[in-house]
């Protein structure tokens, strides 16, 4: 299927090291910024046991799921060592604050 | 261009130094290793089990050729370095090849020390310190019968145990009277030589050889009184001297080993040594933990970071006897001005005794029963006051309320078995983990398999696995642990850096610190946010994004990703209307489960978190505000019906837990903080096992402390006696102002107590009035700041962002 960039909304929506979910019909998605104000967008769902991602701490540009404390890479979406999995990551963009998702 | 490092010597400690060296600065250096035996690291420890036939050389390597080679490094297997030149910088060996450097790093290690006595030079004599000589012995053990060890030592009685079990007639000769002196006192010896003649070792003790006997080849050991023994192999095990040979010539100051500062460098500041070859502060060490704790230094050092230091180790040992069970650590004689402890049943093979001095341990000798030797080093090594606890503390630490965990003994443990509950860990996973990934610390076998990583309650259990894997040994943790891998800083010196620096924020406290990462982990982070709100409540910003979910949205996130709700019912006490406002709520927002928890409060299951406004809303009309039961903080108040109601009460308990819980609700602790009040000492309310516990009796209140019922059971220390209620109000809010301000982040009282010791709260509470009442009054201050329902300044509009959804695309896209 074609992606498409959808405008979600402002960078500023989301606070530094936080992140707020997007709804689609095949679940939530992400969406994290980091405090040097990059934007990533991960599957809200932890590879361990599917704890929802967008309600852990982020630092640097992990984010530790709060369930059981699994740190996922925002980048590609896996699990940091020792712990070994992924969750699907979503290509997003900033264009003057403004976020777009592909989807 | 890199600069160059030599590292003379291919064992433990210096590849351990290499190793730390290239996890922080992998490009420093070209690093050339000469290692005089022709093999990779391997793990001397394990020589011993390799010796009884138990392991194989190939499962005692440490570092494969592939290590190497992927590290480029060039190792030059079975090169003696003959000679360092300093000026020209460079390193010489018997093969001719000359290597300059910038820097060098002696490992040499040590050599067996073997007496002069004639005849020692004959074939069939060795010492025990490389697989050579263990490849000698095993060879004897084919064609000879008769083996003598010289040396009751640590090392000698792995070695007779180890020809004894490869089946040769072993006879163990001693100097003095007693098995293993450095590290057993007269009665453990005693029952560790009954043990080893059971299995069918002789000993000859107080006897001192002469000479060996033999042409070419030996045949016996003549001793001073004349006897003599037939002996086809003599094993030396007397001791070991550094190997400094190398140094000496190269004019490096040297005493009994080459001498080092705490930075782990020589007198030539471009040359540095680890390991069994260095002395330290006039200390020698023989044991793999100390020489792992100056691998990390030296590395730090030779990777131009500069602020490590090493301060010498406290050591333990344990005898790798396999079905013998002997531990020793530290002071374990004793002097005129030491206490002694002390356990002994001799026919059940057990015997224990702890040197005691001011109410701290100062030594232990441990036979048959080693389950807690992890316990008594860690609380040695932290100077632990036992003054509480000392009618109990050589039963272990089972006896002090651990219960619940089953079997205690991991030898007897099938692989199947279940050591960390919370992870689903078994022994079999941690064995396979620690041999495949070749773990040393706890550390490690927490980070890989999660062992006793979470309530920690099985880490005695995994440290005696790890003992029983990769030799006694093992690493321990350092006593001054960092809060995380983000920093070097513990709790105590963040606090005191806080307080003195007057930091008021978490990027403060990073910048000051030298933070390695730039914000910090999950670990730390919710740690400082808290440290600062305790410190400073008036000028400090909560910071919103450092603080665990269910303290961001106020209320327990749950399996589902759905919410659970507590609304606060002070004292336990409710009223018809709040209940209809639950019940409403609960049709309204079609809650799947209601429940009455532990603490006498209604818990509400199952909620959205896009619903959670809603419901704070309708919940506050009916005058309930949130329970907290979320959060590090004050809990519940648990009571029972006392005096109004109650035949047996004396007090009014109720009246006393809503008092107390009005004054408290709202403030963050390190850990959470539950109360409970009990009318009468029939204690209906459990209040001896909870953080703070009010007893009622008929001339006024006991004040219990310190107590738990999660995971370690422990009961309450009492703290005092009172008799009005506004004493126990002033007690209740000093203690948890004392506990707020210095227990570390995620530390319960229990184990709070356990580590500052009972006296040192009851000083600043009961002796010291004035600074009593200060305590207090800095809890009051603190609570005019916190006692904020968070669920109406939620419902208000603050942190609106948080409980709606960035954007709803359902049905546009996929």
């Amino acid at each position: 299927m074609k992606q498409q960039w959808i405008e979600i909304g402002h960078l500023n929506d989301i606070p530094k090291l936080g992140s707020r979910v997007v709804e689609t019909d095949s679940g939530n998605i992400a969406i994290f910024r980091t405090s040097n104000d990059q934007v990533f967008a991960l599957k809200d769902r932890c590879p361990h046991k599917g704890g929802q991602l967008s309600q852990g701490i982020v630092s640097g540009i992990l984010v530790a799921c709060p369930l059981h404390n699994w740190k996922i890479d925002l980048k590609t979406g896996e699990a940091t060592a020792p712990d070994k999995g992924c969750t699907r990551r979503y290509e997003i963009k900033c264009e003057n604050g403004q976020l777009w998702l592909a989807l | 261009m890199k600069e160059k490092l030599v590292c003379i010597g291919n064992g433990m400690a210096g590849i351990r130094t290499i190793e730390e060296l290239l996890k922080i600065a992998p490009d420093k250096y070209d690093i050339t290793i000469f290692g005089e035996e022709p093999h990779v690291n391997y793990n001397r420890i394990l020589l011993s089990p390799v010796l009884a036939g138990e392991k194989k050389f190939e499962e005692i390597v440490l570092n494969s050729e592939e290590w190497y080679a992927k590290n480029n490094i060039t190792l030059y297997k079975g090169h003696k370095v003959t000679e360092v030149h300093r000026l020209k910088q460079t390193v010489t060996t018997d093969s001719g090849i000359v290597t300059p450097y910038d820097r060098v790093l002696f490992a040499t290690g040590s050599n067996a020390f073997i007496i002069p006595v004639s005849g020692h030079h004959l074939s069939g004599v060795v010492g025990f310190r490389d697989i050579k000589d263990v490849e000698t012995m095993l060879s004897k053990t084919k064609t000879g019968k008769h083996a003598v060890v010289i040396g009751g030592g640590l090392l000698g009685l792995e070695a007779a145990n180890g020809l004894l079990k490869q089946g040769m007639d072993v006879t163990v000769v001693h100097v003095l009277d007693t098995l293993m002196e450095k590290q057993l006192d007269k009665t453990g010896a005693n029952f560790l030589k009954k043990a080893l003649e059971e299995r069918g070792l002789k000993f000859l003790m107080n006897a001192q050889t002469e000479s060996i006997l033999g042409e070419e080849k030996v045949v016996g050991i003549r001793f001073k009184d004349g006897k003599e023994i037939p002996a086809d192999l003599v094993v030396m095990a007397v001791g070991i001297r550094p190997n400094i040979e190398l140094a000496k010539k190269a004019r490096i100051h040297c005493e009994k080993g080459i001498v080092v500062n705490d930075t782990m460098q020589t007198f030539d500041p471009k040359i540095y040594a680890v390991g069994e070859c260095v002395q330290h502060r006039n200390a020698l060490y023989g044991l793999v933990a100390p020489l792992f704790e100056q691998a990390k230094v030296c590395a730090n050092h030779l990777a131009g970071l500069g602020y490590s230091r090493y301060q010498g180790s406290v050591v333990s040992t344990k005898l790798k006897v396999t079905g013998i069970d002997v531990f020793s650590a530290g002071d374990f004689l004793g002097n005129l001005q030491t206490e002694e402890i002390i356990f002994q049943d001799p026919s059940a093979g057990i015997y224990k005794k702890l040197v005691i001095k001011d109410n701290q341990i100062k030594g232990a000798v441990l036979y048959g029963d080693t389950v807690d030797s992890a316990w008594y080093f860690e609380m040695m090594r932290d100077s632990t006051d036992i003054s509480a606890m000392r009618d109990r503390v050589l039963f272990g630490q089972a006896h002090l309320g651990d219960a619940g965990h089953g079997e205690n003994r991991i030898s007897l443990m099938s692989d199947e078995t279940e050591i960390c509950g919370c992870n689903g860990i078994t022994k079999g996973h941690i064995i396979k983990a620690i041999t495949e990934k070749k773990l040393f610390t706890l550390d490690e076998v927490r980070l890989h398999t999660k062992a006793s990583g979470s309530c920690g309650s099985c880490t005695g259990l995994v440290e005696q696995i790890l003992a029983a894997v990769v030799g006694g040994d093992y690493s321990t943790s350092p006593k001054q642990k960092p809060i995380c891998s983000c920093t070097d800083a513990t709790h105590d010196e963040i606090r005191e850096t806080i307080k003195k620096v007057h930091l008021i924020s978490i990027e403060q406290i990073m910048t000051h610190l030298h933070w390695k990462t730039p914000n910090g982990c999950a670990s730390c982070r919710p740690a400082l946010n808290y440290y600062l709100l305790s410190t400073f409540p008036q000028e400090t910003k909560d910071d919103y994004q450092s603080r665990f979910v269910n303290e961001r949205v106020h209320a327990n996130i749950q399996k589902d990703g759905s919410f659970s709700v507590v609304p606060r019912m002070f004292g336990g006490i409710t009223t018809p209307n709040e209940l209809r406002a639950i019940a409403d709520v609960a049709d309204k927002y079609q809650i799947p489960t209601v429940k009455v928890t532990g603490g006498q409060r209604i818990d509400l299951f199952g909620i959205k978190k896009k619903d959670l406004l809603g419901i704070w809303a309708d919940l506050n009309k009916a005058g309930l505000v949130s329970g907290h039961a979320y959060g590090k903080s004050l809990r519940t108040v648990k009571t029972c019906v006392g005096s109004e109601w109650c035949r047996f009460g004396t007090q009014d308990s109720t009246q006393m837990g809503i008092e107390l819980e009005k004054m408290t609700w709202g403030s963050w602790t390190p850990h959470k903080f539950k109360m409970a009040v009990s009318g009468c000492p029939r204690n209906c309310a459990e209040a001896t096992i909870k953080d703070f516990g009010v007893v009622g009796v008929d001339s006024g209140w006991e004040l219990h402390v310190g107590g738990n019922g999660g995971i370690k059971v422990r009961v309450t220390d009492l703290l005092c006696k009172v008799k009005t209620q506004e004493e126990v109000l002033e007690f209740a809010g000093a203690f948890m102002q004392l506990y707020r301000e210095e227990a570390h982040y995620l530390e319960r009282t229990a184990p709070w107590i356990e580590r500052v010791g009972l006296e040192y709260v009851r000083n600043a509470l009961l002796n010291d009035e004035k600074q009593r009442k200060e305590l207090y009054e800095r809890f009051l201050n603190s609570q005019r700041f916190s006692q904020k329902d968070p669920w109406e300044e939620r419902v208000n509009g603050l942190d609106a962002h948080e409980f709606k959804p960035l954007a709803d695309l359902k049905g546009v896209a996929q």
